[in-house]
Order: C-alpha cells, then structure tokens, then sequence
C-alpha cells in the first residue's frame, strides 16, 4: 500500500497513533505527528508514492515533529524534530514543519547508517550503469540530478551515495529533492510536469521546496547498480560546458574528504572508495546550461570506460 | 495496570532478557526487535548486543533489518574504542615529562584492563586520577599541548574548581573525547569522602607504564559510588551491567567477596555497595554468595528509605516505552535528580547552584534573541 491510498483520515490518525512507517530505500522511518496542517498536507502530496510498511516491521528510525512543550506554543509557534524522543536541534517555526522532517530524516542517516559508506554525492542510473555526482553544497548536485530523472535517469538519490562495503554495489534511497531558490523555478521551467511541493521561504537556506521523484524511481528503490563513472560537477553562470577527464587521485581524495562518514568506517571506507575509484572512469564537469550538460553526460553513459 | 504502565514493562522485560540471556534474541519477533532497538538504544547498551550477537554467530538468525541496524551500531562502537585508545595514546605523549601515571577510571580502565564491561561500551569521555599535588601541572601541561577548557562560563570554571572532585573537562582542539581529570571520585562536599589517598596507593600500573588501574575491589567500588551517589540514574541501566559484569568476573575468586566487603568499609563506601548488591540481584539476577549478602545487611538504610529507593531505582535505571512515557517515571527521575544533588552538596550551596541552574535557560534565550536567526543554524 502506498501512502497516496490513504485517505486523510487515516493517514492523520496513523501518524497520531502508531505512526505511519515509510519505506524509503533500505530504510524504513517510523513518522509520528501531531496535527499540524502545515505537515500533513506537503506529506500527502509529496509522499504518494511512497510504500506503507506493515506495523509491526523493524524501523530503523522513529522519527517525530510535534510542538515543543513550552510558552512559545502560543506566540510563535514552533515545532521540533525528535528521534527516539531526543531533540538533536533547535525547534523551527511551525510553518517549516515538513523541511523540519525532511532534514531530520537526513540527520538520522548521516549520523547513524554506518552499515554504508555515505558519500555526499547525487547518484543516479543510466543504461543500468551507475554514475556518481559527489559534490559541495552550491556546486549544483540536486538540480542537475532534478533534471536528469527527468529525461529518463532513475534516480537514486541527490544527496547520500549510499556504498554497501560487502560488494561495493550502489544502494538507491529516492528521498525527495529539495530543490532551492533559484533552482525551482530553473526545474520547473526545465520540466512542467515535475512535482513540485509548495515554497518554504526564510528557511536557513533561502527558500526550499521539494521535487517528488517519478514514480518509477520509487518503485524500483530495491534495485542496486554497479558504479560506472564518477563526475564532479559545477554549475557556474556563464561558463561553457566541459568535461574533462581527472586523475583517479584526485578524484579519491574529492570523494573520501566530502564523504559523509570516511572516518566513522575508517579502512572499509578506504577499501571501498580505492575499488571504487579504479573501476570508475572520473571526469569533471563545468556548466551553465542544463541541456548541454545532460547531452555530454549522455556520452559519457553510452561509453564504456576509458 | 493501564496502557503505558503495560507497555513500559513489556520494553523494560525485553530489554532485560537480551541483557540476561542473549541468546534469547535469536528469538525475538519484528515487533519486538523493534522496540529493543529502541530502548537499547537509550540505555547505551545496543553496541554490547550488537558485538554479542556477532561473536556468537546468531546475527545470522534475527531479522535482515535489525542486523543491518546492529551493523552500523557495531561499526560505530568500534570508532569509539580506536578514538578513546587515540586519546590515551596522545595523554600519555603529553604527559609523560610530568611523571604522573594516570590511574584510569570506569570505561577507560575496563578497556585498557581487558574487563568485560569494555565490551560495546560507548563512553563520551576518559577520566582520569591523579594525585591532588599534580593537578595544576598536569592542566598546565595538556593546555600547552592543545587541550582546552570546554566549560568556558565564569561560574562553571568556578564552580568545578571550588566544589568538584574533577578539574573542569578539556578537550584537544583536534578531537571529540572530553577528558576528565579527577583528584578523587566524589565531589568535595559530597555526603561520603572515601579517602583518594588509598585509592592511589592500591592502584595497579597495566603494561604501560604511564597508566594505572585501581585495583580490584576498588573497581567495582567506585563504579557503585558513581552510579548510587554521583549520578541521577536515568536509563543508567548499561552502569549496573558493568557492576554485574565487574562481580561476575572478579567473584569467580573467592577471596575477592570478603576482600570488597572490607575494603568497602576502610572507604567508607559500605551503603553504595549495599545498593549495588541489591539491585543487580534484583533487577539483573547477579549470584551474590550468602555470606556476603548477610553481611552487607548491617549498611541496611532505615525501612523508609529502602523502601523509597526500591521504589525510585528500577525507574530510574530501566527506560519506559519510549512512545508512552510514564508521570510516575517523570516524578522518580525527578527525585532521583534532587537526591543525586542533595548527596552532592549541603542544602545551601544545592539552594544556590539549583537557582542558578533554573534561570540558567532564561539567560540563555536572553543572550539568543541578540543573535537572531540562531533557532535556525544548526547544521542538517
């Protein structure tokens, strides 16, 4: 069952009870709530597609966003994330609440899914080869892997190259992309199909609103990919587009010092970054324009390795 | 019994059967791995099942999703042991020159002396003993070296100094493990003062010259003063694990038994291993021989506060549901904090540190909202 055949009824009661648990790559996040209208909505919406897993299944995290309990309740209402009952950051305003979720899920995983090797990276599919985007934040991750899933790329997530160390293999988590400022006019004018969830202004980011991946994506969350190629990429204004080819050094050390957890797995995180890094051609990627930039990258899918 | 009382012993029963006997886990439903993940969790005791299950090759028999959750535990739990044996690798280099060796306490002694609480324990910081006379050069040498004071507000410093039995915490500029650097193991004021002098004087150096344990008995002494009369208690449940572990493996010896008894007396400490006796019995069916438990009557506290304590300790020490948390829970830890200060300090200086800790929070959100846009800037 998936969250979009529920109707709001259930769904509020569900995240009011039990709570409503989301099956989301190899995760599944146990979501609980109380009724805030500026959740439930977003959550419906954006959610849809996402599988309902059965109650009495494992969680990996139990997440909440509820109202903290303290004066502010009535003058300006905030709302904060708990896991496990523990508040890991300062309570937002309530108008973020869904953002407030969609970080906190990302905290959850940076913090604990160490059974990965997380790199911070985009990844996406093509021709059932794996293409790795490992990137600084501004250099234009999310909004070139917006682009791509939607010219036929499945996505597998924009933000934690998710690494099993037992075979390498690439892991999807199709979360939501969390499109910002600039970029979610750039997407829906690249794409008016796109699903794209309502604009959270004044967040620490500027304003943010989340594409919803396609649906296929979602529905093939459960199978991996081998890595192919690893691109690092930089959306600069102006610039022509180029791809050059980067020396595999380089490109370990990109990838391992922007890693999410290099150290925390320490050797694996060293064997599974060095394997990686040789079975995969390496380029960098300078750009301006998103159409060029998905024609190049589509040479580079079509080819084999160097 | 209502629903959340239901609910909470339901976690605290499962929780304590994984602890007792791990090899029941090879038989726990989703549901219930679901919850123990949970509650192990907050009572820092999931790495410990983790390694467990991995060491007995039954991780191969739970639910895929809970193993793969055990994995990155146990991946973590691994970090914490390589970063804590970094850290006493870099205060030894410091600290050499000083010609101080530092007796090791509670999670840094247990893994540098091969006890079996080491196992999966996840301490934040490494704390240390030293005699009273090398504390100035021992702060002075490691603030040369790139440690810094991680308490900065004048009253903390002034209040570490004045009344506690540990210099305020350092921490190196590179590193996450806070060091704490102690003169003796009870605050200054505190209700008990064991005497440090005879800790120091019994302690063992390990292989390392420059690192010590205390010694046998007074292990597990000071891990029972730690938790019965430094601490509130709360999900301390992993503090009496380690009691039970440390009595299991010492008391394999005979001697050891009339050993703790006297030495618990010559310390002073004859209450908080009372307690300690108690309630691993009670709560984690540690095997206490007769004798030693007849003995140990004669530190019995009057009929009232036994009483109180069998009622406010399990609440303390075991975790609720974690979705349906108990008032009666709420109102334990709650006197278990007032106590665990009123142990600490005599009621004036408590009346004062309390009000200072109450309109601590206020000040705070003073100084926040001179710094607008701070709810916001934690890092996601």
């Amino acid at each position: 069952m998936r969250v979009g055949e529920l109707d709001l009824e259930h769904l509020q009661q569900r995240l009011a009870s039990t709570g409503l648990k989301v099956s989301m790559g190899p995760f599944t996040v146990s979501i609980r709530s109380t009724t805030l209208s500026g959740l439930i909505d977003p959550l419906r919406y954006l959610y849809h597609d996402y599988v309902i897993c059965g109650e009495s299944e494992i969680s990996d995290y139990h997440v909440r966003v509820a109202p903290p309990s303290n004066i502010r309740r009535w003058i300006h209402p905030q709302v904060q994330f708990l896991m496990d009952g523990n508040s890991p950051f300062r309570p937002f305003p309530a108008r973020l609440a869904f953002p407030l979720l969609e970080w906190g899920i990302n905290w959850c995983i940076a913090t604990r899914a160490h059974q990965f090797l997380l790199l911070h990276a985009a990844v996406v599919e093509r021709r059932g080869r794996g293409i790795i985007f490992p990137a600084w934040p501004g250099h234009g991750k999310t909004t070139l892997c917006a682009a791509l899933i939607h010219r036929g790329w499945r996505l597998f997530s924009d933000e934690f190259g998710l690494i099993r160390p037992r075979d390498g293999r690439l892991i999807p988590l199709p979360r939501l992309l969390p499109l910002k400022n600039e970029s979610i006019a750039v997407i829906r004018e690249f794409e008016p199909e796109a699903v794209i969830g309502p604009d959270f202004t004044k967040t620490r980011k500027g304003t943010v609103a989340h594409l919803r991946p396609p649906t296929g994506c979602i529905k093939r969350a459960g199978e991996t990919t081998q890595a192919a190629v690893i691109v690092f990429p930089r959306w600069q204004s102006d610039v022509p587009t180029s791809l050059e080819p980067m020396p595999k050094s380089q490109a370990f050390l990109m990838a391992a010092t922007n890693a999410f957890n290099y150290e925390m797995l320490g050797e694996t995180a060293f064997r599974a970054i060095t394997e990686l890094v040789k079975t995969c051609s390496c380029y960098r990627l300078s750009y301006s324009n998103l159409d060029e930039a998905i024609n190049v990258l589509e040479q580079v899918a079509i080819q084999g390795n160097e | 019994m209502n629903n959340a009382t239901h609910l909470s012993k339901t976690a605290q029963e499962l929780l304590l059967r994984a602890v007792r006997s791990p090899d029941i886990m090879a038989s726990f439903s989703e549901r219930e791995w679901d919850l123990l993940l949970r509650v192990g969790r907050r009572t820092r005791l999931l790495a410990r099942l983790a390694i467990m299950l991995h060491e007995s090759g039954d991780v191969a028999r739970i639910p895929t999703r809970a193993a793969a959750i055990l994995e990155g535990v146990h991946v973590y739990a691994n970090k914490r042991e390589q970063m804590m044996r970094w850290e006493l690798n870099r205060l030894c280099w410091a600290l050499r020159e000083t010609h101080t060796p530092l007796i090791l306490l509670k999670g840094a002694a247990y893994l540098m002396a091969e006890l079996p609480p080491a196992l999966g324990r996840i301490a934040a910081d490494v704390d240390i003993l030293i005699p009273e006379n090398k504390l100035d050069i021992v702060e002075e040498t490691l603030k040369q070296k790139g440690w810094k004071a991680t308490k900065l507000s004048p009253y903390d410093q002034r209040y570490y100094r004045t009344w506690m039995h540990e210099l305020p915490p350092l921490r190196h500029i590179e590193r996450e493990i806070e060091v704490d650097i102690h003169h003796t193991i009870l605050p200054r004021t505190s209700r008990l003062q064991p005497n440090a002098e005879l800790l120091l004087q019994d302690a063992r150096i390990t292989d390392d010259p420059m690192l010590a344990t205390l010694s046998r008995t007074d292990i597990v002494l000071h891990s029972a003063v730690h938790l019965f009369y430094d601490s509130d208690m709360a999900n301390q449940l992993r503090d009496l694990v380690d009691l039970d572990d440390l009595l299991k493996h010492f008391g394999e010896d005979p001697t050891f038994w009339p050993q703790l008894l006297s030495r618990s007396e010559r310390l002073g400490v004859g209450r908080p291993l009372f307690y300690t006796l108690r309630y691993t019995q009670r709560i984690l069916g540690t095997k206490v021989p007769e004798a030693v438990a007849l003995e140990i009557n004669a530190t019995t506290p009057n009929p009232f506060a036994l009483f109180l304590m069998d009622w406010l300790v399990p609440r303390g020490l075991l975790p609720d549901h974690p979705d349906f948390p108990r008032v009666s829970t709420g109102l334990a830890r709650w006197l278990l904090y007032l106590r665990s200060h009123w142990l600490r300090m005599p009621p004036l200086l408590l009346a004062r540190h309390l009000s200072y800790k109450a309109v601590l929070p206020l000040i705070e959100w003073l100084r926040s909202r001179k710094r607008p846009g701070r709810a916001a800037s934690e890092r996601v």
